[in-house]
Parts: C-alpha cells; structure tokens; sequence
C-alpha cells in the first residue's frame, strides 16, 4: 500500500503545498514548528480539511473526492477526543458498528481489541475514569479496530506527562511497527519523531524543508529550525576545499571533508571550548564572542554567545566555575575541526 | 398579615389618588376649578360612555372624565379592593352586587342576537339552526354575563345547544365568528352594531327571555359624589340615551 | 482523598460575598412571594371538595397530556431547528433565529390569532385541511396542542441551540473518521453530547405548555374534556369565584413542581 499526495491547502495569509509519499508498513512523521501546517496536512488526509488542489491516492484509489467517513483511515487526536458519553469497550466498537456489524459482534472486536491493549479490565469504564496512557491506548484501538490502510496520528503522546509518555512511546512504537498500512503521525517533538518514524519529514511555513531518515535529518540540518531541535550549531557558506568561509560574518572555518561551493557546516555544542585568555599556540577555528545567556541543559551547562558568530557551547558546571563565566563577558570560542561536519546545501 | 398588607397598599393608593385630586383642584385658577371624574364602566360601554364623557367635559368646564373599561367581574373586585372611583356601571346586576352599599339603577338592557359571519354561510335563521350538530356554535362562558345569558334564552326556547367553545368574553366570541371558525355565536346587540360589516346579526323572539339589565351608581366613596350623581344623570338624560340606543342597548 | 476536609469554610471560595447574596435573596423573595400569597388565600378547609368538583381532574389530566405532547412535538421538530440554526451556515441565518424567538415576545393571544389566520378553518392551510381531510384544528385537543408548541417551542430551540454552539465539534469529526454517516454523528455523539441542554429545553418548554393561556383559549377555544386546560379553567373561575381559582392554581402550581423537581433529580443532576 502506497499513499501519494499532494496537499495544497489555501488560508488567509496561509499555504499548505507539501508532497508526500509513504510506502506500506513505513511510518512517516511530519515534523514541525507551531503553526507549520502539519495538522492541517493530516486533517487533508483524513478528510476533514478540504483540500484547495492536488489529490490523494491510497494504491491507486483516489481519497481526495471522498468524504472522511467513506475513506480507509484510522485517526488518533490529540486529546484522543474518546466519546465522553461511551464505555472504552463502545467507544472502540463504535467504528466496525459504523461499519455495519451488529452490536454484538462489534463489541466482541472491540474487546479482542482492547485485550491486545491489555485494558480489558477497563472496557466498561468511562473515557473520564481512565488515566491519561490508557485513554491514549482506548484511542489507538479505537483507530485500528476499523481495519485502516492508512493511520493517522496527531501528536499522540504530547498530552501525557513525561514519566507515562516514555513507556507509552515504546508501546506505541512497537504496535506501528506492527502495523501492516500507510502511517503518518504529526509531531513538534523530535525525539517522539526519530524513536516512532521510519522517516522525517519537516515541515516549515506551509512547506517541506527536509526530509529522509531520523538519522539523515538529524546529522545534516538543512534549517535553524532543525538544527535546533537536534541539538547543533549550524551555519551556511561556501567552501573552498576544508575552508569554509561563513555568511555573513566571514569568518573562516577549517573542516574535515572537501567541498567547494555553497556548504551548511554543523557541529554539536560539546565541539566548542571556551577561554578567558586567548589561547596558548595558535589553533584554528578561533574567534571573540559575548556570553548572552548561561543555563543549565542535563548535566552540563549550555553557554550561548553571540558576536561574529551565534554558538551554542556545552561546558561542565566545574568549567563555569573555574572560569567564572557570566553574562555579557567577552571570551575566545574555538571549535574542533574534527567534530564538523559539513554537506552541500 | 397579608391582608393588612393589601389594606396598607390600597389605602396608599388612595391617598395618593385623594392628594392629586386635591392638588388639582386648589391648583385650579379661578371658575369651577379643574376636577376628575373617575368611572368605572363594563367593556360593552367603550363607545358610548367615551362619547358621554366628552359631553359631560364640555357642560362641566375644568371637568376630566377619567374612564377604566374593563370586565365588570375585574372592576367588581378593584373597588371592593378601595380603587377610588366615583360611577361603576356594570354589565350585570349579579356583578354590582359585589360591590356593598350602593344603591344602582338599570339605565339599559341589553339583548342576545345571533351572530353569523358576513354572507351567512351556514343559513342560520333561528335558534333551532343552533342545534344542527354540523352547525359550529361558540358561546359566552357560563361565568361571564353573555354567557349566563345565552343559558337563559336557550333554557328558554327549550333548545340544547352543544357548543364547540366556551369563550371567555364576548370580544373574543366575535373574533371567532368573524374569522369564520363558528358558524354562530350568542353575542350582544351591541356587539354586532360595533363590529359592523364584519358579523351580520339574527334577531330572534327568543332573546327576550334573557335582557340583561346594566345597573349604574354612585361609589359611596366617591371622592367627587356632586359630579358622579351629575354623570349618572346625564345618562339616563334624553341626550345619554340617544347615544346608548345608537349603538344597540334598549332602553329599560 | 488523604486531605482532611475542612468543615465550614470552602477553601477555593472563601467567605460568601454578600454583594451577591443579598440580591440572590431579593430575587428569591421576589419569585417566591406570590406563591405564599396563594398559599394565605386558599381556602383549606374545603379544599377537599373543591378538587373534587366536576371538571378539575379533567381539566388536570388535559393540561398534562397536552403539555406533554405539546413538548414531544417541540423536540421533535425544535432539535433538528437548533441543529439547522447551530450547524449549517445558509444565508438569512440570523434573521430565521430572529424568527424564531416571535413567539416569545409575541402576546399570546395574538399568537392565538395568528394561528388561527393559518391554521383556522378560512386560514392559509387550514382552508385546504378543512376540504382535503374536512378536518379542522381549532376548538379540538389537537388545537390545544399546536397553541402550546408555538409558544414553547422557542424555550427548546435557543437551549438546544445554545447547547450545539457549546458542543466540541472535534467528537463529531472523529466519528466521521470512524466511519459515521452524518446521521450517525448526530444520533450517537451529537444528541448525547447535547442532552442535558435538550433535558433543559424540554423542561422549560413543558413547563410554559402547562402554563398557556391566550394563545390556548384564542386559538383552541374552551371547552370541559376537550380543549379546556387548567389556567382556562383558572381563568373563568376567577370570574365567579375566586377561591376556586386559586386552588385551581395550586393543583397547577403543585403538580408542576413535582414533576420538575423529580425530572430534575433524575436527569439533570445525575452524574
């Protein structure tokens, strides 16, 4: 099963225009920031938004004329959006009853599906006496108990708390595993991305700006937006062979690999050294900056320092003492030749 | 407790009508003086009491006549609760009797007729017709004076009529005949006169069994007693009567 | 919960706010003295007779039936108003809202007329009810009925209406995702989700039936068994005795309350 789609919604000072192309069994999450568009392309596939051009074809069959009750699909909302009014059991028996099976044998699916949830002791409760991570497995079985070619989820984790989502995501990534169709899930939370997709796609401003494997995404960032989800400095310049001269501040950086032409360079935070007195010898890679803000980040302190170059450093919380860095001071940042990494643009 | 209550607000009332009539008439600057006149008066003698009114303001210079036409049941019980009115005509001796010592005299009658829609589509021409169970016949309640009538005349003529409505007043009687939802209806002669060209009407022999007498008087609280008396006698007056029987009232 | 309670005073709302009790207490006397003032009336001591006079249980059990298929009517047609009015975007929206709400600042017994001028035996369609079917609404339990939608039905609409606007629409799409024709979207998740606004609408709409006079006595007439409801026959007691008609009332007043508060109790407040 292959979904193709081209997506083109029109707003009000809004476009929506992204391709897509999802193979059968991979799981594709659409990456974003807030008001990127990505609901909303999941809400054109689903149906629920109409679409302003392009189509949708699921194995040759086209979705796009299709209301969202008449398509093959299985949605998982944000909030889960279970029927207040339903027992677990009736909310998952409501698809396959819309289906046409009596109410019986709706239920008896129903509660097959529940039981793979492991939920089955909660199938005659109501939706508000669930907790947040079995609300969010009843909404799952409830997507999956129509037998859908194509499942959509919608941010699916985000309204779990942090303890009940890491044990909610495994579970979640082994059932799309599992799953046999087409699956596109929407997200803004890279690590819920890279840990339940196949594959990337970011989307920015209404348009894909990157996509490929978890891996490929996040080792070359093709946008601010990117890199600073996964973590890494990212600049644009232009190469001349392991010199690469950034834009605009010219600065010079030496790299590893050979290009030449437009480049992105990217390095994580853990690359950059910071020194109160220029350093001894004279290594590369090395200019003045200002500290604009110091935090706490894990178990190590992110220092962000602007002047020719915006960087992000990653110091121990001894470095910070021993140095004595404060905001506004003026400090030599060098950065490891060794740990760039840089790619065409 | 309550009804000291309801005494402690009328007599408020009272007194607050008695101090602007008594304002009035100090303020009157020279000749009679300016006075009110407050009558009480059946629904029936909208018409003819304004009318009447208006005579009585031009013969009494600096005279109001100030009207309240209502159902007589309605004004029967705002005078037992202290209104301060000086006439009440009502539309029944029954009525006036709830209203103590007043001494009332009947100044017209007024008689049933049966009234058709224009053209008299159902061929009514007697009571009989009233009993021809294809026939629609509205009729007063039994509670209201034209329906305490009606039972009269038709226990008179011996006929049975049964009804499809039993309305609560005589306006509301008409409207049902002039919109053509009955076929008849009982109703006063006054009634019709006044809705000429809309109802035509069917006298019948039988409606002299059931006059009804409208008896007028003087409150005997009336905060104006010379003009009231003066009133009453301008209705039972030649030029009073002329004005009545016009618009359908026999005189006693 | 492990938390001990705190007895008297409600941590989250502290002190009552006098500014707004004191008017609540107005309010309340406001309403509820004229019931006392029915109640220091009634002439007790042969109240038993009274009720048992001709014509009051069935004056009774009129009022009952007719108020309530009066309300069944509303919901019938009132529901699918308020789902028109809420949902569906058509031109002249805001004026059919507008035309809605008529009977309500409408008097009554204009109403009563209005109807009659289309419903009668000369009106609009009553003419053609009258020679298709010789069938005639006024003056029979049926007229009763239709007087007493017209003026209640509003009640139903605005509350159902307002209920629909107050809904999530996101249930109804997940339905559709699920496979719902709209039908089944309105039937299984949009009439639950809105039913303790329909359970108030209908409860409002009963309760003004109940209480119809001049569009009733105007458009269906009066007459004992037939048309004859309970404030028709308030009405013309108080024309030639007044204490009948106030036990008349209270029978009314009584019997409402009853239902309401047992309606309530089962409906509105349950979980």
């Amino acid at each position: 099963m292959t979904l193709q789609a081209h997506l083109v919604v029109e707003r009000p000072r809004f476009l929506l225009d992204i391709e897509l192309k999802v193979d059968q069994g991979e799981v594709v999450a659409l990456l974003g920031p807030n008001g990127a568009g990505k609901t909303t392309a999941l809400r054109a596939l689903a149906g629920l938004t109409p679409l302003s051009r392009g189509r949708i074809d699921l194995d040759g069959e086209s979705l796009h004329d299709k209301g969202p009750e008449r398509r093959p699909i299985g949605m998982v909302f944000q909030d889960y959006l279970l029927f207040p009014h339903l027992s677990a059991l009736d909310n998952v028996a409501f698809g396959p009853r819309c289906q046409g099976l009596g109410k019986e044998q709706a239920r008896r699916t129903a509660m097959g599906w529940l039981a793979q949830m492991g939920l089955a002791e909660y199938a005659h409760a109501k939706p508000r006496s669930l907790s947040g991570g079995q609300a969010q497995r009843v909404a799952l079985a409830r997507a999956l108990a129509v037998n859908p070619r194509l499942l959509l989820l919608d941010e699916p984790l985000s309204a779990l708390d942090a303890h009940t989502r890491v044990e909610i995501r495994a579970q979640l990534r082994h059932r799309l595993a599992g799953f046999a169709g087409t699956c596109v899930l929407v997200t803004h939370d890279p690590l819920e991305a890279m840990v339940l997709a196949d594959r990337l796609v970011v989307i920015e401003g209404g348009g894909i700006v990157q996509q490929g494997s978890p891996a490929e995404v996040a080792g070359n960032p093709r946008t601010d937006y990117v890199a600073r989800l996964v973590g890494l400095n990212l600049y644009q310049g232009s190469a001349d062979g392991q010199a690469v001269t950034l834009d605009p501040s010219g600065i010079v950086l030496r790299v590893t690999e050979h290009h030449r032409g437009p480049v992105f360079v990217a390095f994580p935070p853990s690359a950059v050294a910071l020194y109160r007195e220029r350093p001894e010898g004279t290594p590369r890679n090395l200019w003045q900056g200002r500290i604009s803000h110091i935090e706490r980040h894990g178990d190590q302190v992110r220092v962000s320092l602007d002047g020719p170059v915006r960087v992000g450093a990653d110091v121990t919380p001894v470095a910070v003492a021993e140095l004595g860095l404060t905001p506004g001071q003026q400090v030599w940042v060098s950065v490891k030749a060794t740990e760039t990494h840089a790619y065409p643009a | 407790m309550i009804k000291r209550l309801i005494g402690a607000a009328a007599a408020l009332v009272l007194t607050v009508a008695l101090a602007g009539c008594g304002s009035s008439s100090d303020a009157g600057s020279g000749g009679g003086g300016d006075k009110e006149l407050v009558v009480f008066a059946a629904a029936s003698l909208t018409e003819s009491f304004t009318e009447i009114g208006k005579l009585f303001e031009k013969e009494h210079a600096g005279t109001t006549v100030r009207f309240n036409f209502a159902a007589s049941s309605a004004l029967a019980q705002q005078i037992v609760q202290g209104a301060p009115a000086d006439v009440f005509a009502a539309a029944s001796p029954a009525t006036m009797g709830q209203v103590p010592n007043v001494s009332p005299e009947v100044f017209v009658k007024n008689s049933l007729i049966i009234a058709v829609p224009k053209g008299n589509p159902a061929k009514i021409t007697s009571l009989k017709d009233l009993t021809d169970p294809s026939v629609k016949v509205a009729l007063c309640a039994e509670q209201v004076p034209c329906g305490a009538a009606a039972v009269k005349a038709l226990k008179a003529a011996g006929i049975t009529v049964k009804p499809v409505t039993l309305e609560q007043d005589v306006k509301a009687t008409l409207t049902k005949v002039e919109l053509g939802e009955v076929d008849a209806a009982l109703v006063y002669r006054t009634d019709v006169k006044s809705a000429a060209g809309k109802v035509d009407g069917i006298e019948f022999p039988e409606s002299a069994q059931a006059i009804n007498d409208y008896p007028i008087a003087v409150l005997p609280k009336a905060p104006q007693p010379e003009l009231a008396k003066q009133f009453v006698a301008l209705v039972r007056s030649e030029q009073g009567r002329s004005i009545l029987t016009r618009v359908g009232f026999d005189l006693p | 919960m492990a938390t001990p309670r705190r007895s008297s005073v409600n941590p989250v709302t502290g002190r009552i706010p006098w500014i707004l009790v004191l008017p609540a207490l107005i309010g309340l006397v406001f309403l509820a003295l004229p019931m006392v003032g029915l109640l220091v009336r009634t002439p007790w001591s042969t109240l038993g007779e009274r009720l048992a006079a001709p014509g009051v249980l069935e004056a009774l059990r009129l009022s009952l039936i007719t108020a309530t298929c009066a309300t069944a009517a509303c919901l019938v047609f009132g529901v699918p108003l308020a789902w028109l009015l809420a949902r569906v975007a058509f031109p002249g929206r805001r004026l059919v809202r507008a035309l809605v709400t008529v009977p309500l600042v409408l008097p009554p017994v204009v109403g009563g007329v209005a109807l009659l001028l289309v419903l009668g035996r000369r009106g609009l369609v009553g003419q053609w009810l009258d020679q298709v079917f010789g069938f005639s609404l006024p003056f029979t339990t049926a007229g009763v009925v239709v007087a007493e939608a017209f003026v209640a039905m509003p009640f139903l609409v605005i509350s159902v209406e307002g209920a629909l606007r107050a809904a999530d629409l996101r249930y109804e799409e997940a339905a559709a995702t699920l496979g719902a024709s709209r039908w089944t979207v309105f039937r299984r998740v949009t009439l639950p989700l809105v039913a303790p606004g329909i359970t108030a609408g209908a409860v409002l709409c009963w309760a003004r039936a109940l209480g119809e006079f001049g569009a009733t006595i105007t458009f269906a007439g009066n007459f004992p068994g037939q048309t004859q409801t309970m404030p028709l026959a308030v009405y013309l007691a108080l024309e030639s005795d007044p204490e009948a008609a106030i036990v008349l009332s209270l029978v009314l007043l009584v019997v409402s309350v009853v239902v309401l508060a047992s309606l309530r109790d089962r409906w509105v407040n349950s979980p």
